[in-house]
């Protein structure tokens, strides 16, 4: 590719795990940045305001990288602008693609959840019940404004085209590397298509014993992180601990795993799975010896939605 | 909404519980016409997937039927069936999906009376709940 690549990047609901994610490319980093161009990098790495991004010409800048789930009008704002000035828009990381760890404000309602950030919580000392407004006059004379905060979460796809998806909470940054190569390359699969090698955590997973040639047992037990510890090697899944490498993108080198953490499913769903938690609960279902065990799974939910449930087809809860 | 017919969705095992309504049939059992069947090879080949998205696409109702436990064609699926079925159902219901409108039942090739005394139960509990919440109109996007 002649010339320098632009690039835009925009932290929405995100954590900010995602920017720093790119920034732990440390020397790669280096190597990369004679080839790109930051044009806009809100709020945490460039001082570009949006009206110089709103001011930008349509389909001006070559990628843009949108971190985080859209919850705000503000975000909702950017994002449409992003999708206007960017030739290709990513949903970067598991927040942007599928919601994320935020999604699942979606099992309450708006008014659940201010009522929790603004009176019940125990730090919170709120006389007079103030809520945000939207707009507010102070002195009589200063209008003061917020962004909405919209009913519920969205992942990025729902409010705008997205190009391609990358998962991960955040992206592991060896990934970070491929996917940035991959676009600055131009070695892109189809519009609409997530950035990943393909295979699920089990397929690179050590303690998978279809890899050691050994049979794949039933779960005879549900256990959580905190009990006990996992044998040495053997799988997760089947000692007990629920683990959703099965269904999972195992970009991340099936690095939790490999620390006795079982696979919450940042990374996303592996290619021709559309609902993530559905195809888990069948995955994991199926593989407990009996029907006792399905009912000791707690918070099946928050669990099998960790990461993905304002993308799935349910999407939130049924007021 | 007096006139409002429910749409209910039947996943029926190709061994048992089809056989079940093709029986209903020759025997001249009546059942509700808001019945849809779609025959499947087992009750295990149903997907989580296919439950939700027969409630996204405008199913009031949708019922999975089987072998009975121990007569699957194929050995096991219906325990796998039953299994996926109940977390389903526990995350139907955490997400305010009302759980009657998904149901499972075992019904062999030789039961089509009662295959025909079970689709009407199911659609009198689905007529009671009304239409479904999260169908296209409702919960969309």
């Amino acid at each position: 590719m002649a010339g320098k690549l632009t690039l835009a990047y925009f932290l929405s609901g995100g954590c900010g795990g995602c920017d720093m994610a790119i920034v732990d490319l440390s020397e790669t980093l280096v190597d990369v940045l004679p080839r790109l161009e930051v044009v806009f990098w809100a709020p945490t790495v460039a001082d570009v305001k949006y009206k110089e991004l709103e001011a930008m010409p349509d389909k001006s800048i070559d990628v843009g990288l949108y971190s985080g789930m859209v919850r705000l009008g503000e975000q909702e704002h950017i994002a449409k602008v992003m999708r206007a000035k960017c030739k290709v828009l990513v949903a970067w990381g598991a927040c942007a693609a599928l919601g994320g760890i935020p999604g699942m404000g979606n099992m309450h309602t708006r008014e659940e959840i201010f009522k929790t950030a603004y009176f019940d919580t125990y730090s919170t000392d709120n006389p007079d019940g103030i809520t945000p407004q939207t707009r507010c006059v102070v002195d009589g004379k200063y209008e003061l404004t917020l962004p909405e905060f919209y009913e519920y979460v969205r992942p990025l796809h729902h409010v705008v085209d997205v190009d391609y998806f990358v998962g991960g909470c955040p992206p592991h940054h060896s990934f970070v590397a491929e996917a940035i190569s991959a676009v600055l390359e131009g070695k892109l699969p189809p519009p609409g298509s997530w950035i990943t090698g393909g295979k699920a955590v089990c397929d690179i997973c050590r303690r998978n014993p279809a890899l050691r040639g050994e049979e794949r047992e039933p779960i005879t037990a549900v256990k959580r992180t905190i009990e006990g510890v996992p044998a040495e090697g053997k799988c997760l899944l089947q000692e007990g601990y629920l683990c959703l490498g099965p269904v999972t993108q195992g970009d991340c080198k099936a690095l939790c795993p490999k620390v006795n953490i079982p696979c919450r499913g940042c990374g996303g769903p592996i290619p021709g799975v559309k609902d993530f938690g559905l195809r888990a609960i069948g995955a994991i279902a199926a593989s407990l010896a009996n029907e006792e065990l399905v009912d000791q799974i707690p918070s099946p939910v928050k669990l099998f939605y960790r990461y993905s449930l304002p993308a799935s087809m349910l999407g939130r809860k049924v007021k | 909404m007096s006139d409002w017919r429910p749409n209910i969705v039947v996943f029926a095992c190709n061994w048992c519980t089809y056989q079940g309504a093709d029986l209903a049939g020759s025997l001249r059992c009546d059942y509700p016409s808001t019945v849809n069947i779609i025959r499947v090879p087992c009750s295990g080949r149903v997907e989580p997937e296919f439950i939700v998205a027969a409630l996204k696409n405008g199913a009031d109702g949708v019922f999975i039927g089987g072998c009975h436990p121990g007569d699957c064609h194929y050995r096991e699926g219906n325990h796998r069936a039953i299994r996926r079925f109940i977390l389903l159902k526990r995350v139907l219901t955490s997400m305010g999906v009302e759980p009657e409108r998904v149901r499972l039942e075992w019904i062999s090739g030789s039961e089509g009376k009662r295959f025909a005394k079970v689709m009407k139960e199911f659609n009198e509990t689905i007529m009671a709940l009304g239409p479904n919440p999260i169908g296209r109109d409702g919960n969309g996007r």
